[in-house]
């Protein structure tokens, strides 16, 4: 498989970063689902905020690399067989999935810095607070990050279920394509 | 309606005269920021987390010949629960803790006030919190009352009671030590 994107193929780096960037995406989703649930004296009380938080991050600057190698490395236009509302619907899902998850963590960090404190990753580094002490920004921020999150999960659940129907129904190479085929 | 004006000024200048002189009526300096309502909680069992309801507003009546007819009134915004730690605050608005969005409110109605001595008194009153209503027992020390420095009259009193989180169905497990908030309030009334 070649490194780059070409006129037919995604190239390596584009599917793993595809990949990479889904799986993490349900595995922050379940995190955060789950620790929020937790009672004060489970021990991942604390371990499973600083997971979320330091993910969140590595995620947000695997997304900004992803975008950068984007337009390093354009993808390969959409199958000529797709009708012009495939190809439409599937561009605005992109960008649109993009923006969720850049919105998405920005409403995070913006409830963790609410209070002007920085933003900790692992441990290894902080991000100061750049926005805080707008009233209840925390909760704010918190409402933005669940309702971001439900439509980002909805909209990739569409965006898989249509990469199906083109696998199955119209029996193209949109999937295997993700897959570097 | 000038005759009226001077008609209906007669008629309350009567009134003044005729009625008998009332408890005078507080309203607490929450504009000026000399009150505040805190809370105190054990963490742990190690030590104590404190925080405060940064938005709340209320009177209170207080004739010194009868201090047994004073009433206080006081209204809380639960949300403006400030505890110093915006991802703390966030857990304690939400449904673990005080539902902010289904009880945006708290009130305190006093039923009684007793007069110890010495500064001292017991105001008793129910509490609706959380769409639950109790009586409650609060501590009152009387911390002084005279002219203010801008031609008001002021009077000030502070207040300490005790609460169970269960009686209100706060029921997230905070540990043995963590089953009662204290509450503290101090107020300083501007006489009306």
């Amino acid at each position: 498989m070649q490194i780059r994107n070409d006129q037919q193929r995604y190239g390596l780096i584009a599917v793993l970063l595809h990949w990479l960037v889904a799986l993490m995406v349900v595995a922050m989703f379940t995190l955060g689902h789950w620790m929020t649930s937790l009672t004060y004296y489970d021990p991942w009380y604390h371990q499973g905020p600083f997971l979320h938080k330091g993910a969140g991050v590595l995620l947000f600057l695997t997304v900004l690399f992803r975008l950068a190698w984007r337009s390093l490395s354009p993808p390969p236009p959409p199958l000529a067989s797709h009708s012009p509302f495939e190809k439409m619907a599937g561009h605005l899902t992109h960008w649109l999935l993009y923006l969720l998850l850049i919105m998405i963590m920005l409403s995070g960090y913006l409830i963790s810095t609410a209070d002007g404190r920085p933003l900790e990753v692992f441990g290894l580094f902080e991000i100061s607070a750049l926005i805080y002490g707008f009233e209840e920004q925390e909760d704010m921020a918190g409402d933005t990050h669940l309702v971001l999150t439900y439509s980002l999960l909805g909209l990739a659940g569409l965006h898989a279920l249509a990469a199906l129907k083109h696998h199955f129904f119209d029996k193209d190479r949109t999937l295997l394509r993700m897959l570097g085929r | 309606m000038r005759l009226y004006q001077r008609l209906s000024t007669t008629l309350l200048s009567t009134l003044f005269l005729v009625a008998p002189l009332q408890a005078a009526d507080y309203v607490i300096d929450t504009k000026g920021a000399h009150a505040s309502i805190n809370f105190r909680i054990q963490h742990l069992g190690y030590s104590w987390l404190i925080g405060r309801f940064n938005k709340f507003s209320g009177h209170f009546s207080y004739d010194e010949d009868n201090p047994a007819a004073t009433k206080v009134t006081i209204e809380i915004n639960t949300g403006s629960i400030d505890s110093n730690h915006a991802e703390r605050d966030k857990h304690l608005r939400g449904k673990d803790f005080l539902e902010v969005k289904r009880y945006p409110k708290a009130t305190f109605i006093s039923s009684s006030f007793e007069e110890l001595g010495n500064g001292k008194a017991v105001l008793k009153g129910d509490l609706a919190l959380l769409g639950i209503t109790k009586p409650i027992t609060i501590d009152v020390q009387h911390t002084g009352h005279g002219r203010d420095p801008w031609g008001g009259y002021r009077r000030g009193f502070s207040g300490m009671t005790k609460i169970k989180l269960k009686d209100f169905g706060i029921i997230f497990e905070l540990g043995a030590a963590s089953q009662e908030v204290m509450l503290e309030l101090i107020v300083e009334g501007i006489r009306q």
